[in-house]
């Protein structure tokens, strides 16, 4: 039976059935999206102290490989929690740590003590002793990890990918 | 036989889509398009349904988590019996399904189906040009080997270029701070459920415009495009001259698709599978890592770049490309379709495809990476070393020491970063090797800080001696003057 004035009884219902539906959609697609930004949410803890060893392992004047666990290690992830970073011992107890990523693109850069350069594999991007930009298309020097010597502990503040828009 | 007809019409009795079918493949195209040129198509298509397979098949042993997916594909490999034979027919199924779909679209563009009525084809075929390629990254990343790894960490650094939302784009990409197993399992779900299930819905739009368009009419000069006349000169043209899809032009569809199979098939038990190559652990840093065929023109572009522009073409070029490849059918959607009249078409697409090939063979000799193994695997040549002074050995010694061979060849071995040095004192004076030594320039760093002035002196000495027999090394003008000067004895040298 149509009302000449409003909707009838079926409509009505029909609109309510589809409000009803849109709302526990609604409902729904909140903790789903919430699921989907979750690396969003966390990214405020992400950095972390970690150990690279004793300061003695890094003697003056010398550039060496160092690697760590990083922070947000989980049982699933295999090797790719091992992360590498260039400690360079510059004297009088003062550091540099490079991280491995080339500040181009991420490539891994390789030092060599015989010219003290780093150079990348990928696009031809090489760096100075002190991580400063030489050559190539990095648009910046290497990434740099803040340092501090904590219980004759050389510490590293780490735990993200560095880019240009991450801090390592 | 009988029994066959039987079952066949018990169950159009209940799908009830027989009708439908035969009319279908029966439908009329005009008679030239039942022709070679348009067998790409349905190339792609049965390249797709032998991915899926070749995917699903894959994934029976496969484990997508960072810490056993590389062992996974080694038991495929080596285990599994054929296990390598699917590997490399995914592989090289991935190869072709590119290059297809990339000559699909280049026929398609030279016959003009992409202007009037079939706009909305085209679109979708960008679509899905975009997916295969996502289909393509995503799928090498599966892979999970160092290549794999540090291309990821490409990825994530040009995501994280993006302005303001840098960081989280990276976050979001790599599920969480760094490569690790959420990234592996996300890419997995967009390779295997996401990307596929775009690429079946838009394969069904793509199919359907086709079919309820008809298939493309053979583009002849001076056969104008118009929308008012269009529709009505197509029917015209099926109804005097329309022969069934099945057999007319299905039979060469069969054909090919058959042997682009066969093709597959030959490349995976000739080249055998892709890898994987080293394992994935990111303290091994001696990676050299390479993207597959497909984007290796990318990481040519990525090379050559200039660093300034670098952000704004990472992230603009893209937007542009993309945003003219959907506009084109409304920009060019009338006028003619016949190729040899559209020469802003032709002039395009040679530019492309030319750019295309000259950066991807240029990304296979990769001129711009150091021969990081150079300065220690590649001695001098010999005739190099003959008839030299204790101080140009010595420099010979520098030379080779502090690793200039990774970017600077000798008799045509060394690195190609920078120009070869067999003849660099024609080029340079005395005074301008030091100073490119000292001060470097262009893609050369300084090495005034690395070198005592014993080993510039012994360096410069042996650089000067590197010059063909026969020719002079290259002598500063004004020097000889102003030697002669200071000896007071014109027209003799000292």
């Amino acid at each position: 039976m149509k009302n000449e004035e409003g909707m009838s009884r079926r409509a009505l219902l029909t609109k309510l059935a589809i409000l009803f539906n849109a709302l526990v959609g609604v409902v729904l697609a909140i903790p789903v999206a919430g699921y989907l930004i979750s690396p969003l949410v966390k990214s405020r803890n992400y950095l972390k102290w970690v150990s690279l060893g004793s300061p003695e392992d890094f003697p003056e004047g010398q550039t060496r490989l160092a690697t760590f666990l990083n922070p947000t290690a989980d049982s699933w992830d295999g090797a790719t929690d091992k992360t590498a970073c260039w400690v360079r011992n510059i004297g009088s107890g003062k550091f540099q740590v490079f991280a491995v990523n080339c500040a181009h693109l991420g490539c891994p850069v390789r030092w060599f003590p015989q010219s003290g350069l780093f150079m990348c594999p990928c696009h031809g991007g090489v760096y100075y002793a002190d991580g400063s930009r030489a050559a190539g298309p990095p648009p910046r020097g290497l990434f740099e990890y803040p340092w501090e010597i904590q219980n004759g502990q050389l510490m590293i503040q780490a735990g993200q990918l560095p880019t240009l828009s991450t801090k390592a | 036989m009988r029994l066959l007809k039987i079952i066949a019409e018990w169950l159009d009795k209940r799908v009830k889509l027989g009708a439908d079918l035969r009319e279908t493949m029966e439908h009329p195209i005009p008679r030239r398009s039942a022709s070679w040129w348009y067998i790409f198509g349905s190339a792609a298509l049965v390249l797709f349904g032998l991915q899926v397979v070749t995917g699903i098949l894959l994934a029976l042993i496969y484990v997508p988590t960072a810490g056993q997916a590389w062992n996974s594909l080694q038991a495929l490999d080596h285990s599994v019996w054929l296990g390598w034979f699917l590997r490399a027919m995914h592989g090289w199924g991935a190869d072709f399904m590119v290059a297809v779909v990339l000559i699909h679209m280049t026929q398609v563009f030279l016959f003009g189906a992409h202007k009037y009525p079939r706009e909305l084809t085209w679109m979708a075929g960008v679509f899905l040009l975009l997916f295969t390629l996502g289909m393509a990254f995503t799928g090498q990343v599966l892979r999970f080997d160092q290549d794999a790894y540090w291309g990821l960490g490409i990825g994530a650094s040009i995501a994280g270029r993006v302005p303001g939302m840098g960081a989280a784009m990276v976050h979001l990409m790599l599920g969480g701070p760094i490569i690790a197993g959420a990234t592996l399992t996300r890419f997995f779900t967009l390779h295997v459920f996401v990307l596929p299930a775009l690429l079946g819905g838009f394969i069904g739009l793509h199919l359907l415009l086709v079919l309820k368009l008809g298939i493309n009419d053979w583009p002849m000069p001076g056969r104008l495009v118009r929308r008012d006349t269009y529709l009505r000169e197509y029917e015209e043209e099926i109804h005097r001259d329309g022969v069934p899809f099945v057999p007319y032009a299905i039979w060469k569809d069969m054909l090919f698709a058959a042997a682009i199979l066969i093709a597959v098939a030959g490349c995976a038990i000739v080249f055998g599978p892709f890898g994987p190559g080293g394992f994935p652990d990111p303290t091994i840093i001696q990676a050299s890592p390479r993207p597959d065929f497909f984007f290796l023109w990318l990481f040519a572009l990525l090379a050559l770049l200039p660093p300034q522009m670098e952000t704004v073409m990472l992230l603009a070029a893209p937007v542009v490309v993309i945003g003219a490849m959907l506009l084109l059918p409304f920009i060019a959607g009338e006028g003619e379709k016949n190729w040899r009249r559209r020469p802003v078409a032709v002039l395009s697409l040679l530019i492309i495809a030319v750019s295309l090939a000259a950066l991807t063979e240029m990304a296979q000799v990769a001129p711009w990476s150091p021969d990081m193994n150079a300065w220690s695997g590649d001695p001098i040549p010999h005739s190099e070393l003959e008839a030299r002074s204790p101080l140009e050995l010595q420099g010979a010694l520098v030379f080779q020491e502090k690793q200039c061979r990774n970017c600077h060849a000798l008799g045509q071995v060394g690195g190609q970063r920078g120009p070869a040095l067999d003849s660099v004192a024609t080029r340079l004076t005395q005074d301008q090797i030091i100073r490119q030594v000292l001060q470097g320039g262009g893609n050369m760093p300084a090495y005034g800080k690395n070198l005592s002035p014993a080993e510039v002196t012994a360096l410069v000495a042996y650089l000067e001696t590197l010059h063909p027999s026969a020719q002079a090394p290259a002598q500063d003008a004004s020097r000889k003057e102003a030697e002669d000067a200071a000896k007071d004895r014109p027209g003799q040298s000292p």
